[in-house]
């Protein structure tokens, strides 16, 4: 497709496929708890078939294994990937490797604890819910390598930059670099939460621990990892979405704004998520309602340049009127399967944005806190376009990066609308539900949609089926995702090694203006900084102030403190 | 930038700004807020209902695994209730169906939020924040109704 190759080292070429085909394994256990939950809601089934335990340790590990791990890992392949594809220069395989090693054995500690059921805390682990301390360092090893991976790119960076003075750093760099940029900064709240808060409490050294703190903390990390997630995607939308629809980048320009205003907007806006605590006063929880709203701009130049894109994309191909270059677009055609991941989350994200913006407005937040709408809204995000442009991407790269002829096209095409449609149904389902008052993190079916519970509520049924049905067509269609792709990945390859390029479907701008201004982080990252300072200083002095008390560590299963 | 693009910039700036807006009516106009810090009330550990004037009532609510104590609160229509909530162990959630009530239960905190019960009927309210094995039992009611002389609260410490 692309014109320009890159030649990666074997090491390097056989990091990036560990690094996508290990998480794909975990993705798929993750996935597979999804369907699981949807049954245990609907009362279907009472404990788990084949892993065992209950509702809540499969949410765990649906939450853990599918939002934290396998994004976290594509990101850092894909950086891996992309960075030095676009510097044309190599990895330091060994800093590299040590990242890719720190990850893989602390999210495999994580799992093991979780699957035993010594974690089940959900992915959120808000205390005094306490996990076993593996848990905890498990996290903390992922989080650590995921630094590593991203300072290794930096030397990369600073080079090139030397070598290329006056020129515009890449597109594809400059997104990737703000995700792990917008990474850094919220993971260094959660570090000190699990360091000097968790860490130390579940293994006995100290007693008690400040619940709204500790909270507090986790949304600070909590909604930038959301941006974390999309990131990527944008970064995909972006750089590879218009030359695979068969035209350029409307603008340049717009692409390196958002990714500097994600990076000043992403993270001064954590207490949304909190809009319904105690002990932190309303006027600052509005500050944060206000920059959230700021980073809804981003988007919404997004949906812009990318519709724009793509329209030119049609109108290349000799589409006529207003709305005709929607019908001339590469949806269904086998070689392009690439397009479809993107084009379906592209959709999908309609929904979800118009849901978040929802979310986000203050008040209106009374209806829908942890109702089954928020599970409802945060699906058609990061289970929409964040995991369907992993997906496509994860396939792409193992089928670059091993050399191989990507395998069952007409499957993998497929594959992200079958999930799309199951995707809508299931949402649908979660969100009316949360309207009726459906609390999310519920095991419904042993209460209220079980007809025997004094508890039962007869109207939620018919929105309880719709996400059986939904999240049975979802777990179809990635069935037949994961057999286009370890058919794949267990295919013969293209011939010896050492000749095999990378090639990356690279976008050429239509509008390409000089963008000064939009060149360096620094200045982006100080207002970032400031803002941060200004918005969390008195959330945290407010929590502080109004908690009294600690809390001894719980475990799930009895009203009794465990010391 | 060319035309469109200030155009859609100018739009999207405009669609923001007018949804701020409705907050902010909402927020100083209609008086709709979400709960705020609270420091001049004293940490409880017991559930307590009192009247405090012709059609109002102060309720202190403990959460605890796994239940809400009170878990039935029987009302006359027109109450108007000072609610603070709060965990004696780990988070919980509080939400009023068919109210705009939500509320965290956090120990170490106070939660507060003012409702009004104007219609007669049952209002569950559901724990909505996973607390442990038997989080989907815990459940609770407010009861509205036409001729009650007595405020009644079952399932509580009294």
């Amino acid at each position: 497709m692309g014109d320009y190759t890159f030649r990666f080292s074997k090491s390097e070429k056989r990091l990036v496929a560990v690094l996508i085909i290990i998480p794909m394994v975990l993705l798929f256990i993750g996935v597979y708890g999804g369907l699981m939950q949807t049954l245990f809601r609907a009362g279907i089934i009472q404990s788990d078939p084949f892993v065992g335990g209950d509702y809540y340790k499969g949410l765990t590990f649906h939450g853990v294994l599918n939002a934290i791990v396998f994004t976290t890992f594509f990101a850092v392949a894909f950086g891996n990937a992309l960075i030095p594809y676009s510097l044309k220069k190599n990895l330091n395989v060994k800093v590299a490797w040590t990242s890719g090693i720190l990850m893989l054995v602390g999210s495999v500690m994580a799992a093991i604890v979780i699957l035993m059921g010594e974690a089940t805390v959900l992915y959120t682990f808000y205390p005094p819910l306490k996990a076993h301390p593996l848990f905890y360092i498990g996290l903390t090893l992922l989080v650590v390598g995921s630094w590593v991976a991203s300072a290794n790119w930096v030397p990369m960076y600073l080079q090139w930059r030397k070598e290329n003075e006056g020129k515009k750093t890449p597109l594809a760099v400059v997104g990737m670099f703000t995700t792990f940029i917008v990474w850094f900064i919220a993971t260094l709240a959660v570090a000190v939460e699990i360091l000097f808060m968790l860490l130390p409490w579940s293994l006995g050294w100290v007693d008690e621990i400040n619940v709204m703190l500790a909270r507090t903390l986790f949304w600070f990390f909590g909604h930038p990892l959301v941006y974390f997630w999309l990131l990527p995607a944008y970064v995909m939308y972006y750089v590879f979405m218009p030359k695979l629809a068969g035209g350029k980048l409307y603008s340049d320009m717009a692409g390196r704004l958002v990714f500097m205003m994600f990076i000043v907007f992403s993270v001064p806006v954590g207490t949304h998520h909190q809009y319904m605590d105690p002990a932190i006063s309303s006027q600052w929880k509005l500050l944060h309602g206000i920059f959230t709203f700021a980073v809804a701009l981003p988007s919404l130049i997004t949906a812009f340049t990318l519709a724009a894109s793509l329209e030119h994309a049609g109108k290349l191909k000799g589409a006529k009127g207003l709305f005709g270059w929607m019908w001339k677009l590469p949806y269904f055609k086998k070689e392009n399967w690439f397009f479809a991941y993107l084009i379906t989350g592209l959709i999908i994200f309609i929904f979800g944005g118009i849901g978040g913006i929802i979310n986000a407005s203050y008040q209106m937040n009374t209806v829908i806190h942890n109702t089954a709408w928020v599970p409802g809204h945060f699906h058609l995000t990061v289970a929409g376009p964040v995991m369907l442009a992993f997906l496509g991407g994860s396939l792409y790269l193992v089928g670059q990066f091993l050399n191989k002829t990507i395998r069952l096209k007409t499957w993998a095409m497929i594959a992200p609308y079958i999930y799309t449609i199951g995707l809508l149904i299931m949402s649908y389902g979660l969100k009316i539900g949360g309207l009726m008052g459906m609390p999310r993190r519920t095991n419904t079916g042993a209460s209220y949609a079980n007809p025997d519970s004094v508890l039962y509520q007869a109207d939620w049924m018919p929105y309880i089926d719709l996400t059986v049905i939904g999240g049975s067509i979802m777990f179809v269609g990635i069935v037949i995702y994961i057999i286009s792709f370890f058919t794949t990945v267990f295919s013969k390859s293209n011939g010896p090694e050492e000749d095999a390029v990378v090639t990356f479907p690279i976008s050429e701008p239509l509008h390409d203006e000089p963008s000064t201004w939009l060149r360096n982080f620094k200045p982006y990252i100080i207002i970032a900084i400031i803002l941060i300072v200004l918005s969390y200083t008195p959330v945290i002095y407010d929590v502080l102030q109004a908690t009294y008390g600690g809390s001894l560590p719980f475990s799930p299963d009895s009203p009794v403190p465990l010391r | 930038m060319d035309n469109s693009e200030k155009l859609a910039l100018g739009l999207s700036g405009l669609l923001l700004v007018l949804f701020f807006g409705a907050i902010m009516y909402a927020a100083v106009a209609k008086d709709i807020d979400v709960p705020t810090c609270i420091t001049d009330m004293d940490p409880f550990v017991t559930d307590t209902l009192f009247q405090t004037g012709p059609d109002t009532y102060e309720l202190q609510m403990v959460a605890r695994m796994w239940a809400f104590q009170p878990s039935t609160v029987r009302l006359p229509v027109g109450s108007t209730v000072d609610l603070y909530v709060t965990s004696q162990d780990i988070i919980h959630g509080f939400k009023v169906e068919k109210h705009n009530v939500n509320l965290m239960a956090i120990p170490g905190a106070i939660n507060y939020m003012r409702v009004t019960f104007n219609e007669p009927g049952e209002y569950m309210y559901a724990c909505h924040e996973f607390c442990g094995a038997a989080h989907h039992t815990m459940a609770g009611r407010f009861i509205i109704e036409e001729d009650i002389d007595e405020p009644e609260m079952d399932g509580g410490s009294l």
